[in-house]
């Protein structure tokens, strides 16, 4: 009998761990949807915020910086540093290949992720930086009602709460800027957007932008839990089962598909991975991300795409 | 004047529908398989740099030749039929690990039935073949979402046989015979008697297997199924509408391109690696050789054999790069700036030639027929 506490705990370390999915799914999506380039570079970018972040961060607390002003300029700079990212890679990489098929674009951002991937650790280096912007300690909630307690970590509430403001955010931002009508005016339709008036080009900086800004995002919180370390590139192959059943066009699918993710791989882990061998957590996405791909091709939220195959 | 098909009359249908139909190009391709048959052992034979060290034949001509024969294999399903494929890796552990069971035996106890399935390990030649056979079972299999899905969708389905057989082959361990460090070994290479042991051997048995898959795919894509293979790839609905069954072109392609793969697969763990584990066959290979046949060119053979060569040589180059040149350089700084290096020529190819050396070479052959006039 599987006690229900223990079920709980699980799904809510899961739902947790699904937040961050969310952080990096949410990238993707922002740039397939503004410019149908399927960003493998996502993981990567959280690696170079990551990196500017807590270097730069280290490097102020060290030189006598108060830590709430160092925080501020850190963060800064790290913006600063993807804003120069998305300005390169839209300038040399995506506006040169416009026009081109999915699958080029695609690989084009592999290689991308190969620079991104080389510039950081060369610049920044390739060690495991500790990052702490949030508290790390446990809860353990309704003690009176369970033996033992449901264990929270503090970190997963923040993730969950600022993965919410991002959302919220990004939300406003198309719903109520022109920047954002103009966003979404160029996801429709890029030959029409162009011919009455929207700098494509500056469009698509600003969406590479925002995506490595939600990336800077990402890292802080992945920073906390595991440290700024080359692994977190891993993180965007993740990302892609998400998005999957999410679908590839939605923000709130990407977060739902987070959390289911998050949730079931953790759930299959502890409950079935005992029967056969563990390590379930390794393929569990992606198998799941398959189903929803034979059942629901378009991911739970995504557009309907009338195409006959 | 050196290369027209001009006064070369044909007189038979045969004729025309050869192979080859221009005669410099015959030569050209005697001339590169003689090379390859005879020069290179010659060479190394003689012990003439730098063909006497085992290092060039190890380290570069060997996985060359593999990781070409794989390219092949990859596009046939992503060049000829169109199906975006990042699982290639699985495929090629599938037909490694299934080399290797067949190689040394297959025990299968079924309790519960009071028998027990066994196979007296089996020559090496079969079981790299029946290996390449076990893949293009699970091609098969991880095919049929292809006939609902497409593009990146696709690629993302078989990721999911990439991560999937990863697990697979690294938590059962019935598939590395119990071996404890889950790194197996493979059977001596017996070849009808003849013991493969050498790296020039090794060579030549890679090389034998390469020419006859690459003639074999080379034919199959001119002939009625790469036809619909390609008929697929370029619009999939009017295919269906003069009557190619998108169902077996679709299916067909992943088979036989999983069948080379997994071929190639079990001569990379079998000839090349000779005791591996399955990290040998991560996501990494899978997109490895997605780039080479990219950059050698969707839809041909010549260009899966450049883009492989490609692919290989250049972070070689560049890891050998500033020591020769003398510049002080650490290794971690090295290997960050091969990537950095690696990823901006992948770029910048894909800017400047979009359809891959496949491409530059046929721009180069009609620029040799006019050769020496402007026109």
């Amino acid at each position: 009998m599987i006690a229900l506490g223990q079920f709980l705990e699980v799904l809510i370390g899961g739902l947790m761990s699904g937040v961050l999915y969310s952080l990096v799914a949410l990238g993707f999506v922002l740039i397939f949807k503004a410019s149908g380039v399927f960003n493998f570079a996502q993981g990567a970018m959280v690696l170079l915020a990551g990196l500017a972040l807590v270097r730069s961060l280290d490097l102020l607390v060290a030189n006598g910086f108060p830590l709430w002003v160092a925080i501020v300029l850190g963060i800064g700079f790290a913006a600063v540093i993807m804003a120069i990212t998305a300005w390169l890679i839209e300038r040399f990489v995506i506006g040169p290949l416009v026009n081109q098929n999915a699958l080029t674009l695609f690989m084009s951002t592999i290689g991308v992720t190969f620079v991104l991937e080389g510039a950081a650790q060369m610049i920044f280096g390739s060690d495991v930086y500790p990052l702490r912007l949030f508290p790390t300690d446990i809860w353990l909630l309704f003690e009176s009602h369970f033996p033992g307690g449901i264990l929270v970590n503090q970190l997963d509430v923040w993730g969950g709460l600022i993965a919410g403001i991002l959302v919220a955010g990004l939300a406003i931002f198309f719903q109520q800027t022109k920047t954002g009508r103009a966003l979404r005016a160029v996801a429709d339709d890029h030959m029409a957007a162009q011919s009455v008036g929207i700098p494509i080009g500056w469009i698509w900086f600003v969406v590479w932008l925002v995506a490595g800004l939600v990336a800077l995002v990402a890292a802080t919180v992945w920073g906390t839990k595991l440290g700024v370390q080359f692994s977190i590139t891993f993180l965007a192959l993740k990302a892609l089962p998400v998005l999957i059943i999410g679908g590839l066009t939605s923000v709130p699918g990407a977060i739902v598909g987070g959390l289911i993710v998050g949730a079931g791989e953790k759930l299959a882990e502890v409950f079935l991975g005992s029967h056969i061998g563990g390590g379930i957590e390794y393929w569990f996405a992606y198998v799941l991300a398959l189903a929803v791909l034979l059942v629901r091709p378009q991911g739970l939220f995504g557009e309907r795409i009338i195409e006959r195959i | 004047m050196l290369y027209r098909e001009a006064g070369q009359f044909k007189t038979t249908y045969a004729e025309d529908m050869a192979i080859f139909p221009i005669r410099q190009d015959r030569m050209a391709l005697a001339i590169l398989l003689g090379i390859a048959f005879i020069g290179v052992p010659l060479l190394a034979d003689f012990d003439i740099w730098p063909f006497g060290s085992d290092y060039l034949l190890r380290a570069i001509l060997l996985p060359f030749l593999i990781l070409a024969l794989a390219a092949i294999g990859v596009n046939i399903l992503v060049g000829y039929c169109g199906q975006i494929s990042l699982g290639s890796g699985a495929f090629m552990a599938i037909g490694a690990y299934s080399a290797y069971k067949l190689g040394t035996g297959v025990h299968i106890p079924l309790d519960w039935l009071g028998f027990a399935i066994s196979i007296p390990p089996l020559p090496v030649l079969l079981s790299i073949l029946l290996g390449g056979l076990a893949a293009a079972v699970v091609g098969i299999l991880f095919g049929i979402p292809s006939l609902r899905i497409k593009g990146l969708y696709l690629a993302v389905a078989t990721l999911a046989a990439q991560f999937f057989f990863d697990w697979v082959f690294l938590r059962v361990p019935w598939f590395t015979n119990y071996a404890p460090s889950g790194s197996v070994s493979a059977p001596t290479l017996d070849f009808f008697g003849l013991n493969v042991g050498t790296p020039i051997e090794r060579y030549m048995l890679c090389l034998i297997f390469v020419t006859v898959f690459a003639f074999l795919a080379k034919n199959l894509v001119r002939g009625n199924l790469g036809r619909q293979w390609m008929a697929i790839r370029d619009m999939d609905i009017a295919a269906e509408l003069i009557g190619i069954r998108p169902l077996y072109a679709k299916l067909t392609a992943f088979a036989v391109s999983s069948f080379i793969i997994g071929v190639a697969g079990a001569l990379w763990a079998f000839v090349y690696l000779g005791s591996w584990e399955p990290l040998a066959f991560s996501i990494e290979r899978s997109l490895q050789l997605l780039f080479m046949v990219i950059i050698g060119g969707l839809g041909s053979i010549m260009g899966s054999f450049i883009g492989a060569a490609f692919i290989l040589i250049l972070p070689i180059m560049l890891n050998l790069l500033p020591t020769q040149l003398g510049v002080p350089l650490s290794t971690e700084t090295i290997t960050h700036l091969e990537f950095i290096i690696f990823g901006s020529l992948i770029c910048y190819l894909l800017i400047k030639e979009p359809h891959g050396f496949a491409r530059l070479i046929s721009i180069g052959k009609e620029k040799l027929r006019l050769w020496p006039f402007p026109y």
